[in-house]
């Protein structure tokens, strides 16, 4: 099961929303060795007490399939879903981006923002705060932009998922 | 104080809700669960609980000297008769000592339930005494654990602790109960109506995916069943299925360490362990199978040797009741997520229904015999010393027709043990397999004989593991336990000094057993009998009279140090790379010397 080559994937987990739920979910990550690019968790029905949880990991085919496996396996775990392999969902990614400048810098950082559908969130003579949602590489690629244009700050929110169609997870 | 039988509320039979304090709810729980013994150590975050059980009749406490040695003993227990172990420890210390045990049962897949006290809720998260986070310690090593915030979730917890422990694959749980809990009231609900909202284990086979494997099998010129622990775990009418799907197919038949018993080793297709310190014919016909059946299994790197290489033209059937199993270490053909008894009977069932037959295995019983006949369980006795292997035929000879049940340490007594004890019945063997676990073998012994307080428990121990938990004897003492510990004694670290020998050019770093206690003095000490053999000649009569004792007895037999056990599997090799004694070179690669 060597030599394969390493894919990107989504996988969200519906989980039970009680006390270290969360904490088995990541120590399953850590204690395999799998990888976590960006972790997403907030409850998402309150009366049926279940949050969700949205990981960006990489791995082999193989190690993929023993991750989704080794999740199932989680007691508190409803449902485990992987959108890269099963279904084309859809993926987004907000982010704050701050930018510190004057001038044609400042001005040019603003053209870039509307090019990218940014909102300025916050301004002042010599900054701006940027709001940015879209798919993880665009976000990567407004942050490049930025870098040049006196980019001093980044908060990003990880990946959330959800399938598209009227059915749910 | 007298004992009351009355805490037994029946809140089942008058259907209304019953009010107990958490403490008596624990109690209440276990009795609900049918536990009749548990093992444990009493501290201050238990002491209510204690008291709850100071006051009823039906459990037995088990007292034990050391956290680890409950956990084993509960893995003994729960290994010899098929039902969950229950331990009970104090906070901090208690469950950090418990740690290793708990480790060891979620790779053997032992059901436990662990119930640890906590420092009161107050205190939690202040750095108390005697405090740890002993959710967040054993996260990774249970199959699930609770800390109980609310009385009114206490027996809810319990009850789906039982459950989750012994149901689909089985593995220690913990409920971590803070005092205060303990001490107030809230309303006790019976086991029934608990329902998880999440765990729904599978346990049916797929009938498409039988039918596949009833159509495989029929088709294989060089089949060989692999089994494991997990038909063991299901149950002894698994192992029955198991025989007759033997008897119907005429397939050669091997096993993990973990699985010695599924399959009664006199038997003509039973070809030994397989694996490191497996057979020539086990290994060999896994390697040159064309169709391998997984039952209950999970190709641990102890069975595989290099994966790279292992049983490369074969096709793989995996059976496993856990799905995460399936295609971890090698892919499987086909995959069937069920419980091993189950699925087993289905194949047993449908190769009945559409009458097959198998291919003629005259040729691939030919090769077997081949291999069967190097005869790589074979060693040079000695008229002056006793051999390891030597004493451990002698063992078996004594005891074969006893109800005896085996517990061992981890090392080359173990080795020697798996590979030469014969066992025709599941649930006789107890040992550590997965964590390798020094230690584990004497506390063991006392789970078991608690069980199986007529049967002959005897650890084929060696003598650095056995001192891990010596206390433990202590508690064989305390309950009349008659235990025979039969230390193979090389005064090394055996398989630390075999690894040495053949990776590190034979520099002993720190194996040697130096400063040994004269265990015949020691189990004077602890009020067991001690006895020794140092030769041949009155080996036989040793062992008899340990048999004929009625009482913990520590046998110190005293046998060649330097014996090394064969066969062998060279790290990092493959299974027809093996080799059966020094004399046959072993090369380890730096690839190899790399693994443990």
């Amino acid at each position: 099961m060597n030599g394969e080559a390493v894919e990107r994937h989504t996988i969200t987990v519906l989980v039970n929303n009680e006390a270290g739920v969360l904490a088995r979910v990541i120590g399953l990550f850590s204690g395999r060795g799998y990888n976590i690019e960006s972790l997403t968790v907030a409850e998402v029905d309150p009366a049926a007490r279940t949050s969700r949880i949205t990981i960006v990991t990489s791995g082999t085919p193989a190690v993929i399939e023993q991750i989704e496996a080794q999740l199932n396996r989680v007691v508190p775990v409803r449902r485990v879903t992987n959108w890269t392999a099963e279904q084309a969902g859809i993926e987004r990614e907000m982010a704050l981006i701050k930018v510190a400048g004057t001038g044609e810098k400042r001005m040019e950082a603003l053209r870039m923002a509307d090019a990218f559908r940014a909102r300025a969130v916050d301004t002042t003579h010599t900054s701006f705060v940027f709001e940015i949602t879209g798919a993880p590489s665009k976000i990567d690629s407004f942050i490049e932009l930025m870098r040049p244009l006196g980019l001093v700050d980044v908060s990003r929110t990880g990946v959330a998922a959800i399938s598209r169609g009227p059915e749910a997870m | 104080m007298d004992k009351d039988n009355t805490l037994a509320l029946a809140p089942a039979a008058t259907g209304a809700p019953v009010t107990l304090t958490g403490a008596e709810m624990v109690i209440q729980a276990l009795r609900d669960q049918g536990v009749t013994h548990i093992f444990g150590y009493p501290g201050g975050a238990v002491l209510p609980i204690y008291d709850a059980l100071f006051k009823v009749e039906g459990i037995t406490h088990v007292l034990v000297r050391h956290e680890q040695g409950a956990v084993h003993a509960a893995e003994g227990y729960a290994r010899s008769t098929g039902k969950p172990g229950v331990v009970l420890v104090t906070s901090g210390p208690g469950a950090t000592n418990a740690v290793t045990g708990i480790t060891d049962a979620l790779m053997d897949s032992i059901p436990l339930v662990v119930i640890t006290g906590q420092v009161p809720s107050h205190l939690i998260g202040t750095d108390a005494f005697q405090e740890c986070d002993t959710v967040g310690i054993t996260r990774p090593c249970t199959k699930n654990n609770w800390l109980v915030r609310d009385v009114n979730e206490l027996s809810r917890t319990l009850h789906e602790a039982f459950q989750i422990a012994t149901t689909g694959r089985p593995g220690p749980v913990l409920v971590d109960i803070p005092k205060d809990i303990q001490f107030q009231k809230g309303v006790y609900l019976p086991p029934a109506n608990v329902q998880h909202r999440s765990y729904k284990p599978k346990t049916d086979p797929d009938p498409g995916a039988i039918a596949r494997a009833v159509e495989m099998m029929a088709a294989a010129k060089r089949p060989v069943f692999y089994t494991g622990g997990g038909i063991i775990n299901s149950g002894p009418e698994a192992s029955k299925a198991l025989r007759e799907l033997v008897d119907l197919t005429g397939f050669p038949i091997t096993s993990t360490l973990m699985g010695l018993g599924v399959f009664p080793a006199s038997r003509p297709e039973w070809l030994g362990m397989l694996g490191m310190h497996g057979t020539w014919e086990a290994n060999h016909a896994m390697h040159d199978c064309d169709l391998l059946i997984c039952l209950g299994a999970r190709f641990d790197d102890r069975v595989t040797g290099r994966v790279a290489a292992f049983s490369p033209n074969s096709k793989r059937i995996h059976l496993d009741i856990d799905a995460s199993q399936i295609n971890k270490v090698v892919r499987a053909d086909l995959g069937i997520v069920a419980d091993a008894g189950k699925a087993i009977r289905e194949m047993v069932q449908v190769w009945k229904a559409k009458k097959k037959q198998s291919q003629p295995l005259k040729d691939w019983w030919a090769q077997i015999e081949t291999w069967r006949g190097r005869k790589s369980l074979a060693f040079k006795n000695s008229d002056t010393l006793i051999k390891p292997q030597y004493a451990v035929d002698r063992l078996y000879e004594l005891t074969k027709d006893k109800d005896v049940y085996i517990t061992t340490e981890v090392g080359q007594h173990q080795m020697w043990a798996a590979q030469r004890f014969k066992f025709e019945q599941p649930n006789r063997w107890m040992t550590s397999g997965g964590l390798g676990t020094m230690g584990y073998g004497l506390p063991a012994a006392v789970g078991v004989q608690l069980a199986h307080p007529g049967a002959l428990v005897i650890d084929i121990a060696g003598e650095a593991s056995v001192q891990m938990t010596m206390q433990e004897m202590s508690t064989a003492i305390q309950y009349n336990l008659p235990i025979k510990i039969f230390i193979l004694n090389n005064e090394y670290m055996g398989m630390v000094r075999q690894w040495q020998e053949l990776l590190h050019g034979g520099r002993y770093s720190h194996s040697y057993s130096e400063a040994l206690p004269d265990f015949v003095k020691m189990a004077e000490a602890f009020g067991c009998v001690g006895l020794r053999a140092t030769s041949p000649a009155e080996l036989d009569g040793k062992i008899l009279e340990m048999i004929a004792v009625k009482r913990p007895v520590l046998f110190d037999c005293r046998v060649d140090p330097m014996e090394n056990c064969y066969p062998m599997i060279p790290s990092g090799a493959a299974h027809n790379e093996m080799i059966l004694s020094p004399d046959d070179g072993g090369e380890v690669s730096e690839a190899g010397k790399m693994l443990v």
